[in-house]
């Protein structure tokens, strides 16, 4: 058993306001993790910090350790890190080019000029996403063409294509419909087998039935983490058990 | 009872008078294109439309007198060109970083300093040129005519520079942010998403603001009429004095031609084609923007 990431007192600040309060969490190698909790309390927040996306928000700081791979993630440059621990979005974001296009764009950002490279990439990549037998044939269409949950497994095999060790998902799900939904869970089972997956989700049973770990936050504080069975059978803390059972959030 | 009715005259003059207004305005444009049109064909009774619109000299106070057209329109590109060639890098590298680098404690100068340059008078541009640009030139390039077409053009460039980096910046700005961060999440850097992604994804407007930028520089007169003089000549040396339409237009409105004659007629057939290429301009602007409108969201 392997930690991959790991936080040490984290907390995180936009502007004046408290998002993330101590968080110490240890995440696990070829495993799926998940981050439930109600809205508001930071979910977000904290995978975002993971691979330095609130660089991009003005008023983001935070405090504590952010180690990957034994690596304090300040001691790299974020490109280097975004490469290595990639993020699907709550809403499928493809870029407005040709499927191909969303695919080869991370590899050839990172270099490769090969085309033939880039086609096995592509093939690769969209298998990977199970994506590869819906548009073998319309690669050099726009993939604005997709439906939602085709773009967002589009997204996944975009962010295969660069080869990270670790992917968040922030709610990935969300804006999808049950079928979509259930297809892109499979997926994620799939590639925990080669990738550490994150996960934010409202869906309790997403969590219960697709993650090995789940973190319960709450106002910005991580109330408990541990096994997913466990925790969704038997939870530690009152509030943790309020919020699986609905009684808020 | 009554008061409802007083409210409802009310409202109904209130929106006959604005009717009114906009019919004045519909209605002058109309006017002016109908003087236009009217006075450029009984131009083209005397003078073969052929002629005017082939002919390669233009010497409409001489005798014997041209009516070709193309040393002025030649004249009126030269200008649009080096212009272009100016504005439009330099109107994107300033769109690109407003939109995408800039902290917003610059953004907060740099804008209103943008479109302080855009209200400047053109007249003001013109003597800029002669008082300033043209003598550096002709210290770099001896031998430059005092009115030149590099001068006109360095000038109109930086009038119309404000439009291509305003309307550019607001078509990069309106990217969605997540093509961003879904470009950021891949490993980009700040340059990849710029150039790769927000650029291609605005490239509707910012095609848009250069035709409208492009335009607005054929269009233009005060200042190429003072900087660029008034030798109508088919010509691609921009070191030479050259002529464009609206220099021509000028030159003739102020000078002493004679009301009626075919001299002084010759200024609405420059200005019917002057009319043409910036009216097609336009609606190509238009049109590409709303064809290429923002398939996304
Ligand atoms: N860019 C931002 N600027 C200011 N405050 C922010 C920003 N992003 C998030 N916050 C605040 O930080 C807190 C945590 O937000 P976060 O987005 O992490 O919540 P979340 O758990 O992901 O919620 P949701 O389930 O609704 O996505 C919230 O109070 C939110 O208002
Ligand atoms: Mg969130």
């Amino acid at each position: 058993m392997t930690t991959v990431i790991k936080t040490i007192n984290l907390n995180a600040w936009y502007g004046e306001k408290l998002a993330l309060i101590d968080v110490n969490t240890e995440i696990e190698e070829n495993k799926i993790t998940a981050i439930i909790g109600p809205s508001g309390c930071g979910k977000s927040t904290f995978i975002r910090c993971l691979n330095r996306m609130n660089d991009l928000v003005d008023i983001f700081r935070y405090e504590g350790e952010i180690i990957v791979d034994n690596i304090n993630i300040n001691d790299i440059e974020p490109e280097a890190l975004r490469k290595n621990v990639g993020m699907v979005f709550q809403k499928p974001n493809p870029f407005p080019k040709s499927i191909y296009d969303n695919i080869a764009f991370g590899p050839k950002i990172q270099g490769v000029k090969d085309k033939g490279e880039l086609d096995s990439i592509v093939e690769q990549s969209l298998k990977k996403a199970a994506l590869w037998d819906e548009v073998k044939d319309r690669l050099k269409d726009s993939a604005l063409g997709l439906s939602g949950g085709q773009q967002q497994r589009l997204c996944i095999a975009r962010t295969v294509a660069v080869e990270p060790e670790i992917i968040l998902f922030d709610e990935p799900c969300s804006a999808l419909d049950p079928i979509s939904t259930s297809k892109i869970e499979d997926l994620m089972i799939e590639l925990k087998k080669k990738y550490t997956i994150v996960i934010v989700t409202h869906n309790m049973q997403q969590a219960a039935r697709a993650s090995d770990y789940t973190a319960f936050f709450l106002d910005g504080k991580l109330i408990e983490f541990g096994d997913t069975k466990q925790l969704f059978r038997k939870p530690v803390e009152k509030s943790t058990e309020d919020y699986i059972i609905g009684r808020f959030g | 009872m009554d008061r409802l009715r007083i409210q409802r005259i009310r409202e109904l003059a209130i929106e006959k008078t604005l009717f009114l207004c906009a019919l004045v305005s519909v209605l002058t444009t109309m006017g002016i294109v109908l003087v236009l049109v009217f006075e450029t064909l009984s131009f083209f009774e005397e003078v073969p439309i052929l002629e005017f619109l082939t002919g390669t000299t233009w010497a409409p106070s001489f005798r014997p007198q041209h009516f070709g057209v193309l040393p002025l329109i030649n004249g009126t590109l030269m200008i649009a060109l080096g212009a272009a060639v100016i504005a439009l890098p330099l109107g994107i590298a300033s769109a690109i970083y407003l939109s995408e680098y800039a902290k917003p404690g610059v953004k907060a100068v740099v804008k209103p300093v943008l479109e302080i340059l855009a209200g400047i008078p053109t007249v003001v541009y013109g003597y800029f040129a002669i008082s300033f640009i043209t003598p550096l030139i002709r210290e770099v390039v001896p031998g430059t005519n005092i009115f030149n077409a590099a001068s006109a053009s360095i000038v109109v460039g930086i009038m119309i520079l404000p439009m291509v980096s305003s309307l550019s910046e607001d078509a990069m700005r309106s990217v969605p942010g997540a093509l961003r961060e879904g470009a950021y999440a891949l490993g980009s850097t700040k340059f990849d998403v710029s150039t790769k992604i927000v650029v291609p994804a605005a490239l509707s407007g910012i095609i848009a603001s250069f035709i409208l930028a492009i335009s607005r520089a054929i269009g233009e007169t005060m200042a190429v009429t003072l900087a660029a003089g008034a030798t109508a000549k088919m010509t691609l040396n921009f070191f030479e004095s050259i002529q464009t339409m609206t220099a021509y237009i000028v030159q003739v409105s102020l000078g002493d031609t004679p009301y009626g004659s075919i001299e002084y007629r010759t200024i609405f057939a420059v200005g019917a084609v002057l009319f043409v290429m910036t009216f097609i301009m336009n609606i190509a602007s238009m049109w590409i923007k709303n064809r290429y409108r923002e398939v996304y969201t």
